[in-house]
């Protein structure tokens, strides 16, 4: 038997090793497959760790370019031509009150229609339909809610580039989500709470008001919070419904435009000079410790339920 | 009448009939407001159908306008797009290309980096290291795109240009690059879930039959786990394809039809930011050719998020 043979078979080994002679080819061969083992799990231990290290490079750029303009005055002041000036007091308070406006429409109607789909929806050819939707909803480019934004509220109802446009497109945006979450996390409640409630006479709303919302509650709150964290740094739908990129006033209404965060960062990132990028990294480093901030609190809630449980 | 009444209700009850609605049964009060929350929730499921009509509406009702005046076969055949200046042609395979170009080099990129983290993860990683590394890995998911242009920009463009003096300073490589570290959580996080659902007595089957921890994963768990691994890819492929922030900032405003990744091109996404930065009026054709572009990267998405889901379905192996 020639070596290539054996080496064929070695690879088969698994499927028909009886056909391999003990022996010094034998032994040879066994050890190569070893050595390919060790090998293999090495490059997938470095590759893991590099993809990983990826992000302390990620934060080591930032906060080397950004963290020396992070003051309160970087904090408190408008956006300006000279870097020395600029702030993000705009952008900060425009994506707060973009937040605020998201919650107060995403929410209500997220969480509604996943308590319907789980809860009310008889399982037929429609509610196949309605999930089916929404998980292709899930993947549409937030590019495309930005255009269809721009269309219909922007243009169609026309709320002009304001607060408000923006939050309606953010919302349709996040929707989808805000579903799959209240739906994955209804579904963890037990059926046997529903039972008890029905038995002693609850209607069905009652039952899921005050026996099924409540159990799944800190698992709709931390996927609503992730969702809300995504919202916060889309950018691409706010450039299309057209979010003021200088803005040195702040909004006071809903029909004010705005500018935020992700779009301060856009714009400065976008100019050619240094020390705009390092701005943007200034305002970048703000962005992500509210999305810290937001991630730790779902976290601190997810354990605080477990805890209880 | 009183007695027909509950003649009725007994029926009712003996027979089954309407026992989907007690409150007919026992001939009390409808409840208003129980009808009418249930009412309101089906509502706010029927506004998910809604979303999906009126964007189906929209971008139908522009794009057909924008196909009254170029004919598609010039739009989806045509090499030349300059839409916004004189003369203008509407070809869109520049753009395209310019997508395709990008989405290639990130799963170049993601495919085998993040195939090989999923295999560590599930395969050789200890508890403590998975849950350290999985929430990293995660993190670098939450990370708004508009960030990852700012990275291109200030680090992956210098670094490559230091060692490739030729790169231009709005390439495709890096946009591809950063691209690809986009997507890659992705492909870990499912691909990772789609081996760990690989029932262990596979694995230990394998052992015993002497192969090496080598061909166990690449034999065995690797092609038992093979649909929600491609369906991960196939995700992350079409997420690739609609990303916007990162390419737009890296990779330039320039339609190019070139195979080089060391130009500037531009993207679908890209060219639909530089249309909406400036200040174009509504109705007008170019207009119009946000609308057109918009559907070709909708259906594309679509197209990929559904094979996705089919693959799923189909090669989902079941293991009783």
């Amino acid at each position: 038997m020639t070596r290539r043979a054996i080496n064929n078979q070695a690879g088969m080994g698994a499927s028909n090793p009886l056909n391999l002679q003990p022996g010094a080819q034998w032994a040879d061969c066994l050890s190569r497959r070893h050595r390919k083992a060790a090998v293999f799990s090495r490059v997938c231990f470095a590759v893991t760790w590099m993809a990983a290290a990826l992000l302390g490079l990620l934060f080591y750029q930032v906060s080397s370019d950004g963290l020396r303009w992070l003051d309160w005055q970087f904090l408190s002041s408008f956006p300006s031509r000279f870097p020395e000036r600029a702030g993000i007091k705009s952008a900060v308070v425009g994506t707060l009150y973009l937040i605020g406006l998201v919650i107060v429409i995403a929410i209500p109607i997220g969480v509604g229609a996943g308590l319907y789909l789980q809860e009310f929806a008889t399982k037929n050819r429609l509610s196949r339909l309605v999930e089916l939707n929404i998980a292709n909803l899930a993947g549409v480019p937030s590019i495309v809610y930005g255009i269809i934004g721009l269309a219909i509220f922007v243009r169609g109802f026309g709320l002009e580039r304001s607060l408000i446009s923006g939050a309606l497109t953010m919302s349709l945006l996040i929707m989808p989500m805000i579903i799959v979450v209240s739906r994955e996390a209804i579904k963890t409640v037990p059926l046997s709470t529903r039972h008890a409630a029905l038995a002693l006479g609850a209607t069905r709303w009652q039952t899921t008001w005050s026996h099924v919302l409540p159990t799944a509650f800190p698992g709709i709150l931390t996927g609503i919070i992730l969702a809300l964290s995504r919202a916060i740094g889309e950018t691409a739908p706010l450039i299309m419904i057209g979010a003021l990129t200088y803005v040195a006033f702040l909004p006071e209404g809903p029909m004010d435009s705005f500018t935020a965060l992700p779009i301060q960062i856009y714009n400065w990132v976008s100019r050619p000079q240094e020390e705009f990028h390092q701005l943007a990294a200034g305002a970048i480093i703000v962005l992500l410790g509210l999305l810290l901030l937001m991630n730790a609190t779902a976290i601190f809630i997810r354990y605080r339920a477990e805890t209880r449980l | 009448m009183a007695v027909d009444k509950r003649k009725a209700r007994i029926t009712a009850m003996m027979t089954g009939k309407r026992n989907s609605d007690a409150n007919h049964l026992y001939g009390r009060n409808i409840r208003w407001g129980e009808r009418a929350i249930h009412s309101s929730l089906w509502l706010c499921a029927a506004l998910s159908i809604m979303t999906t009509v009126v964007i189906v509406i929209i971008l139908g009702k522009e794009s057909i306008g924008f196909f009254e005046t170029v004919a598609l076969s010039d739009f989806l055949l045509g090499t030349q797009w300059t839409p916004l200046f004189e003369p203008a042609a509407y070809g869109v395979l520049p753009i395209v290309w310019g997508t395709l170009l990008i989405t290639f080099g990130a799963a170049v990129i993601a495919i085998p980096i993040g195939l090989a983290s999923a295999i560590y993860l599930s395969e050789y990683a200890s508890v403590t290291t998975r849950s350290i590394v999985k929430p990293i890995l995660e993190l670098l998911a939450g990370i708004p795109t508009v960030v990852y242009g700012y990275f291109a920009l200030t680090f992956v463009t210098p670094a490559l240009r230091a060692v490739l003096p030729e790169l231009q300073v709005f390439n495709a490589l890096s946009g591809a690059i950063v691209v690809g570290i986009m997507i890659l959580p992705m492909i870990v996080t499912l691909s990772d879930n789609a081996l760990k659902a690989v029932p262990d007595i596979l694995r230990q089957g394998a052992y015993a039959l002497g192969a090496t921890s080598y061909e166990v994963t690449t034999k065995v768990v690797v092609p038992a786990g093979f649909s929600g691994i491609l369906a991960s890819f196939l995700l992350a492929i079409s997420r690739a394809i609609g990303e916007t922030m990162a390419v737009t900032l890296a990779a330039g405003a320039t339609p190019n039809l070139s195979l080089s990744f060391f130009e500037s091109i531009q993207t679908m996404t890209a060219y639909i930011v530089q249309v909406s930065l400036g200040d174009t009026p509504a109705g007008g054709i170019a207009y119009q050719t946000l609308f057109a572009v918009a559907t070709l990267l909708f259906l594309i998405t679509l197209t990929l998020n559904v094979a996705s889901q089919w693959v799923l379905k189909k090669y989902n192996e079941v293991y009783d």
